[in-house]
């Protein structure tokens, strides 16, 4: 048991969308240092929890509570969120035709010190940062000039949500399906981003349906999330299980 | 779209294009300014005060005649009451201004003005790349540069003083790519017309500075009547920009201008336009009606014309800056922002009239409607039965935001010839939340969020402005925008 407060909470948790109830009653706490690793059937509501979670305004909160650091952030704005913190890397990630991703990045990163420190860098360092960034995760810089994820394969787009997470260096950064899609050596590169990102001052929650990620990113926690809630929890020995046996065993407690 | 959702965009966007119209202040300064109020008396006037030869008199009076035939147009998508044109004055002048020799001499007043505007012409200050024509009301304040092009043959000057000082170029060429009698509002600017810039690059000269006009309206019941002629000789090459603003006022102001462009053999122009007019407030009240003929002609051989706009301002705005390819091998090029907001009304686009061989021509419209604007592109492309191997290539696309806003996209394509190409491609498209949500999420505020994938989608356009003036426009679309979005 970790005695420390959670960085992130999620009480009682149910959330809508077009008055179809998707989370019922779901209960998380992450801990700083902790990998969460959230599997499940299709459908079971994984992709809701993360956009509720950075504040999607499709979804409406019908009751619970999330908690970042010991404050409420349920009314606060996504941006506000981002402040904070909180990070999602997309399952699909969205195109911006005309953007630049260097733009995009050099604004998005400016953005965040300007609501967090009201600093204001200048854009020479800025560049300088964003190309360290990139290559410490093995990026060529060509990636940064082109347009955001206009044209990028599915492997290239995930990559830059990667880029993007180690830009933004978040407190805890959600991945939903980051993994999905990606050849072996795309995976493994991603991995080792995700793993030189992650410190004990940070925590991460991996939405997958494969154990192949977790082979990379061990994480400390398997749950297993069925119809909008957690219905089991363990190690990772719960992921080579699921990997054999599939979801259909586990009943709801 | 949830309810929820709408939420986002309506959260911060309400306040997004209501941005209040910095330019809008008047400024008092000695005018002289005749009766409202058109007749021939009045042309003659016009003509007498700018001591013009006989031979320009009676090109106005030919102009006025045909005028009287010819009706208001009424196909386009674009609704205002009918235009008194007695209430109009057709000459409005400051004072003190004889002739300049000086930028000194200049009323510290209008320099002011100018500077208030970003155009600084002092010495001291002005634009060190840039040659600029400051136009007020009726006449052409001060031309700076002037001197330093000259020793490169080329002349650059307001056209009343090219009238004065070079009465055979402006007898060759005035009113040969618009004529005289080529719709109502370029018949009315050929009788009335007071003032504009006159740009002559001579042979084998590529044009050492970008030229510049910058059109100001001060007079609130003055209509301003410009009139831009600019020629490229074989071998050379201009970069040239206008700009316009006006201040605020509840009457509608009339703006009429002809711009005539001259391209001869492997020359090439371009010419951009950053039009930011008073657009008329949150109501609609006010605002300029903005009547403009915009034509080029590709005479020579392999001869090139751009035009680039970004249109964000007037109340009314109907403009199809053209291309005559005349010559073979000449292209044209039409690349469009336009922006409109509240009650804004837009018919804008392109003609494109391919009559030499192997001519091209590209057309790039983005229109962006709020409010409960409208915005109409109009194209016109054309190939000629001599046109052999002619390409054309079209592309409007449109984003809506908000609920009440409208576009709309006309495109006229005639064909004459089974050689030719002609492509035309359009998009209607919305900000998409999820979008927003993306840019949000990755600590952008929605202004900034909406900002940028509207800067994305006008990027093609803003990439052919010359550098100095892309910021501007982004910076200007992104102030024109602020409050607009509901």
């Amino acid at each position: 048991m970790n005695l420390k407060n959670p960085v992130l909470e999620i009480r009682n948790l149910r959330a809508s969308i077009n008055k179809t109830e998707i989370l019922k009653d779901l209960n998380l706490k992450i801990h700083k240092g902790e990998v969460h690793a959230i599997m499940g059937p299709n459908g079971s509501g994984k992709s809701t929890f993360s956009k509720v979670i950075a504040g999607h305004p499709a979804y409406k909160i019908l009751s619970g509570d999330i908690i970042f650091n010991g404050e409420s952030i349920l009314k606060l704005e996504p941006e506000e969120r981002a402040y904070l913190g909180i990070f999602l890397a997309f399952q699909y990630p969205i195109e911006i035709p005309g953007v630049t991703n260097l733009n995009f990045l050099e604004q998005a990163y400016s953005s965040k010190l300007k609501a967090t420190n009201n600093e204001d860098i200048d854009s020479f360092k800025i560049l300088e940062y964003i190309s360290r960034k990139a290559k410490s995760i093995n990026m060529s810089e060509t990636f940064l000039y082109r347009n955001l994820n206009e044209g990028f394969s599915g492997g290239e787009k995930k990559r830059n949500e990667i880029l993007q997470m180690v830009v933004l260096d978040p407190e805890v950064a959600i991945l939903d399906e980051t993994d999905s899609g990606l050849d072996i050596d795309a995976l493994q590169t991603i991995s080792k981003g995700i793993n030189t990102f992650m410190t004990d001052k940070k925590a991460i929650i991996l939405i997958t349906h494969y154990q192949r990620l977790l082979d990379y990113i061990k994480p400390t926690f398997v749950h297993v999330m069925r119809n909008g809630k957690i219905i089991k929890t363990g190690d990772f020995s719960l992921a080579q299980e699921l990997e054999l046996k599939g979801y259909e065993w586990i009943k709801e407690s | 779209m949830t309810d929820q959702s709408d939420k986002i965009l309506n959260r911060d966007l309400i306040n997004l294009a209501n941005q209040p119209y910095k330019y809008g202040f008047r400024t008092n300064i000695e005018g002289d300014t005749i009766e409202k109020g058109l007749t021939e008396e009045v042309i003659r006037i016009i003509s007498k005060k700018k001591n013009e030869p006989e031979f320009l008199l009676n090109f106005r009076l030919r102009a006025y005649k045909k005028w009287k035939k010819i009706r208001c147009p009424e196909w386009a998508q674009l609704n205002f009451p009918e235009i008194n044109f007695q209430d109009i004055i057709y000459y409005s002048a400051p004072k003190q201004l004889e002739k300049l020799n000086n930028i000194n001499e200049v009323d510290p007043e209008l320099l002011n003005v100018f500077e208030k505007l970003g155009i600084p012409l002092t010495e001291q200050k002005r634009l060190t790349n840039v040659a600029v024509d400051a136009v007020f009301d009726s006449v052409s304040v001060v031309t700076t540069f002037q001197k330093e092009l000259e020793q490169y043959g080329v002349l650059f000057c307001p056209i009343s003083e090219a009238i004065q000082k070079y009465p055979e170029l402006i007898k060759k060429y005035l009113g040969t790519v618009v004529s005289i009698g080529d719709n109502y509002f370029a018949a009315l600017n050929s009788a009335v017309f007071t003032d504009g810039s006159f740009c002559y690059i001579p042979k084998n000269t590529k044009c050492p500075l970008e030229l510049s006009t910058y059109f100001r309206i001060n007079e609130q019941k003055s209509g301003q009547f410009e009139r831009t002629l600019i020629i490229a000789e074989e071998n050379s090459q201009v970069s040239y920009l206008e700009g316009c603003t006006a201040p605020k006022y509840d009457e509608n102001q009339l703006h009429a201008a002809i711009v005539e462009i001259i391209a001869l053999e492997n020359a090439t122009i371009k010419y951009s336009t950053v039009q930011n007019w008073y657009s008329g407030n949150k109501k609609g009240k006010g605002g300029v009606y903005n009547f403009v003929t915009k034509r080029g002609l590709c005479a020579g051989n392999n001869s090139k014309i751009s035009w680039t706009q970004v249109e964000t301002g007037s109340g009314i705005t109907w403009k199809y800056p053209s291309c005559l390819l005349v010559g073979n091998d000449s292209q044209g090029e039409f690349y469009s922002v336009s922006l409109t907001n509240n009650y804004q009304q837009t018919d804008t686009g392109s003609k494109m009239i391919h009559i030499g061989k192997n001519t091209k021509s590209r057309i790039v419209s983005k229109g962006i409607s709020t409010g409960n604007s409208k915005n109409t592109y109009r194209g016109f492309v054309n190939v000629n039965n001599k046109a052999l191997g002619a390409r054309n290539y079209s592309q409007c696309d449109s984003l809506l935001i908000g609920n009440s806003s409208n576009a709309n996209t006309f495109p006229y394509i005639f064909v004459q010839n089974s050689t030719a190409k002609v492509e035309h491609e359009a998009s209607a498209s919305t900000i998409d939340e999820e979008q927003i949500f993306y840019l949000l999420q990755r600590c952008f505020c929605v202004e900034k969020a909406i900002a940028t994938i509207i800067n994305g989608f006008c990027s093609e356009v803003y990439e052919k402005l010359p550098a100095e003036f892309s910021m501007e426009a982004d910076f200007l679309l992104s102030l024109k925008l602020e409050g607009s979005i509901g």
